[in-house]
């Protein structure tokens, strides 16, 4: 008995130091770069789920490279979305030096003064940022934070089921797949599918066009089979659903596991996001805070992470690196990349609301709670 | 027997303490926030919202109702059988009874979704043959069979206690004054085993009623119960707090007075036997 437990010991401390050595990453170019003066101290990173490259199946595990760079110890914790991260700061009680919100969460986060500058002059590689994602609506002098992710809504669904629909919102509505299809089970992105079908700008105040997007979407409540979140991996990757709206970068992981699936951007337009790396008021170690946003900045880290997350990156060094282009292949790299003036001609010389591609605004408090009020409706309804 | 020691209460405090903490001041705040809005005044206003909330109340009534009966008929004949079973066996049954419930009831519902789902383990088996896909999933069917389910050891249980307890000479009684199997059953072990048939039912009507999980991960997210819309308005901010807690305090008025008419309806029936 004993030697079995015991050969047992020796097998599985063998598993855990073979799998700790399975990755080993060095390269000396970064190692002068970074100084260790702020060894010992201690980063608080507040990071949204599956949003690093986190050393799993040999990738690299950035915050460990970091660690081991400049001696500071990294606390990594996740949220689910930008209104429970804001709920955290909001209550206080709580200490994070770096966090990744969304736009328009940054919007308000910076108009309720809860965000610190972040001084540009000592993260030098914010030089890779693309100009496409400097200067947005919600930092337009680009002092509170630093791209770290892009991407777009489209529609995916499985080739092997349906024929091509047209590529429009309205296939959500469609009779035709009569419990086959999804929609997003949160008020904003499931009023976006209906706004851009009617027309409507995804930051309209007018109360008015919440109602018939609400109207709309209660229509197309008895076609839908269910409104998911991120239950429409196991949905869409099994055939259990034909059709559903979700994220670009999302998609390519999906396609790995089915291979029948297939991705479009809707020709009314859609939304598109920006979550980028911002500093929150409550920062204990700003110095360790900037030097890891330049980290992340660094070409073979946002490398490694572009890879490993899936989504588009805003980072030059990282659009036009020949291995990337390689390695995510022409279907995929069209999709994160597209050329949007072939997608949506003209579209980008329009006024922003009236655009058919738009970022989320943060909306008044008034219109919010309609639309949450709306959403309740529809699911009451 | 009338005045407690010293000694009692002694023992009795922590959980007094616990219960005080964590019962009756959430009941109070609950109270509190449904009777005020926003900004901390007295109102009714969040109960003239209710009217908005009448499908999700309705169908939680019905689905509570049904999953009710359902496990009554399945539970009562098997907590019977368990009784006339050997004493190992009626273990080993308990035993089998008891198992799910060690697991989390998110994972036994979530397991639920493979097996009935479109691509799910039914139709893939029915597809053997040629038949299907069935709309297993996302159905209201589906939804009571989590119900069912997930409650279904509350109602054996304590049905399967009520009626070990009845006194093997009160049967031997009743057939040597002329009772056949059937007699047996309706006029002596029918009304003993009441009080467990009662709590049964109590503590399976009770969580059906206030669930939320099943209802989105079986029922397609579609319809809500009265469960679900709470749970959005609480998570959606605080400014729903409010009439969440109205919903909530209905509900529990709603429940409390279920069970004051079960428990009357169980002491009656005592009186009588």
């Amino acid at each position: 008995m004993f030697k079995k437990f015991l050969s047992l010991l020796i097998v599985l401390v063998l598993c855990v130091t073979l799998c700790s050595c399975g990755y080993e990453y060095q390269n000396p170019e970064l190692q002068c770069k970074y100084t260790r003066e702020l060894a010992g101290t201690e980063l608080n990173v507040y990071n949204w789920g599956e949003y690093i490259s986190d050393g799993s199946e040999g990738c690299m595990d950035v915050n460990r490279e970091f660690e081991r760079l400049t001696g500071i110890k990294v606390n990594y914790t996740t949220f689910e979305s930008n209104e429970t991260m804001y709920s955290q700061l909001k209550n206080g009680g709580v200490s994070y030096d770096i966090i990744i919100p969304s736009d328009y969460m940054i919007g308000r986060l910076i108009s309720e003064d809860m965000l610190e500058k972040i001084d540009m002059s000592r993260v030098s590689n914010y030089q890779y940022i693309s100009d496409k994602y400097k200067g947005l609506y919600f930092d337009p002098a680009q002092e509170y934070s630093v791209p770290y992710n892009v991407g777009m809504v489209g529609i995916i669904y499985n080739s092997a089921l349906i024929d091509e629909p047209q590529h429009s919102w309205g296939a959500l509505w469609d009779e035709k797949y009569k419990n086959m299809s999804l929609n997003f089970n949160n008020p904003r992105d499931g009023f976006m599918t209906a706004q851009k079908l009617l027309g409507f700008s995804l930051n309209t105040t007018n109360e008015k066009e919440w109602d018939m997007a609400c109207e709309k979407l209660k229509a197309g409540k008895s076609v839908l089979q269910s409104y998911v979140m991120d239950e429409i991996y196991g949905k869409l990757e099994t055939g259990e659903a034909a059709i559903g709206p979700y994220y670009a970068g999302d998609y390519i992981v999906m396609k790995e596991v089915n291979e029948d699936l297939e991705f479009f951007y809707p020709q009314e337009g859609t939304n598109i996001f920006v979550d980028s790396v911002c500093i929150p008021s409550c920062v204990k170690n700003y110095d360790a805070a900037l030097l890891y946003i330049n980290f992340l900045l660094e070409p073979e880290i946002a490398l490694a992470n572009a890879e490993y997350i899936g989504y588009a990156s805003p980072h030059t060094a990282v659009i036009n690196n020949p291995d990337y282009h390689e390695y995510l292949g022409e279907e995929f790299y069209n999709i994160l990349y597209p050329d949007m003036e072939a997608l949506y001609p003209g579209d980008s010389a329009l006024p922003e609301n009236e655009r058919k591609v738009e970022y989320y605004h943060d909306l008044p408090e008034s219109v919010r709670m309609h639309y949450e009020n709306l959403w309740l409706d529809l699911k009451l309804y | 027997m009338n005045k407690k020691s010293f000694g009692s209460r002694i023992v009795a405090a922590p959980y007094m303490v616990w219960a005080a903490i964590f019962i009756v001041v959430p009941l109070l705040i609950m109270a509190y926030f449904a009777f005020t809005d926003g900004s901390g005044n007295f109102t009714v206003d969040n109960f003239m919202q209710i009217a908005r909330f009448k499908k999700a109340f309705a169908l939680s009534i019905i689905y509570a109702v049904i999953a009710t009966i359902i496990t009554l008929l399945l539970a009562y004949p098997m907590a019977y059988y368990m009784t006339k079973l050997k004493i190992s066996s009626q273990r080993m049954v308990m035993m089998l009874i008891m198992l799910p419930m060690w697991m989390n009831f998110l994972i036994r519902t979530y397991s639920w979704i493979t097996i009935l789902a479109n691509t799910g383990l039914i139709n893939k088996f029915l597809g053997l043959f040629g038949i299907g896909p069935l709309q297993l999933i996302n159905t209201p069917g589906a939804v009571i069979l989590g119900m069912v389910y997930d409650f279904i050891p509350y109602m054996i249980l304590p049905i399967y206690t009520a009626m070990s307890k009845i006194d093997n000479s009160l049967l031997e009684a009743a057939s040597d004054l002329g009772s056949n199997s059937w007699s047996r059953i309706r006029r002596v072990i029918m009304p003993l085993s009441l009080p467990g048939v009662i709590s049964g039912i109590t503590m399976v009507f009770v969580p059906s009623i206030s669930t939320f999980y099943i209802s989105q991960k079986l029922g397609g997210n579609k319809d809500m119960l009265i469960g679900d819309a709470i749970e959005y308005l609480f998570n959606t901010g605080p400014q729903y707090y409010n009439v969440a807690s109205t919903l909530s305090l209905i509900l529990m008025v709603m429940i409390l007075v279920c069970t004051l008419i079960m428990n009357r309806f169980g002491d009656d029936e005592e009186v009588v036997v």
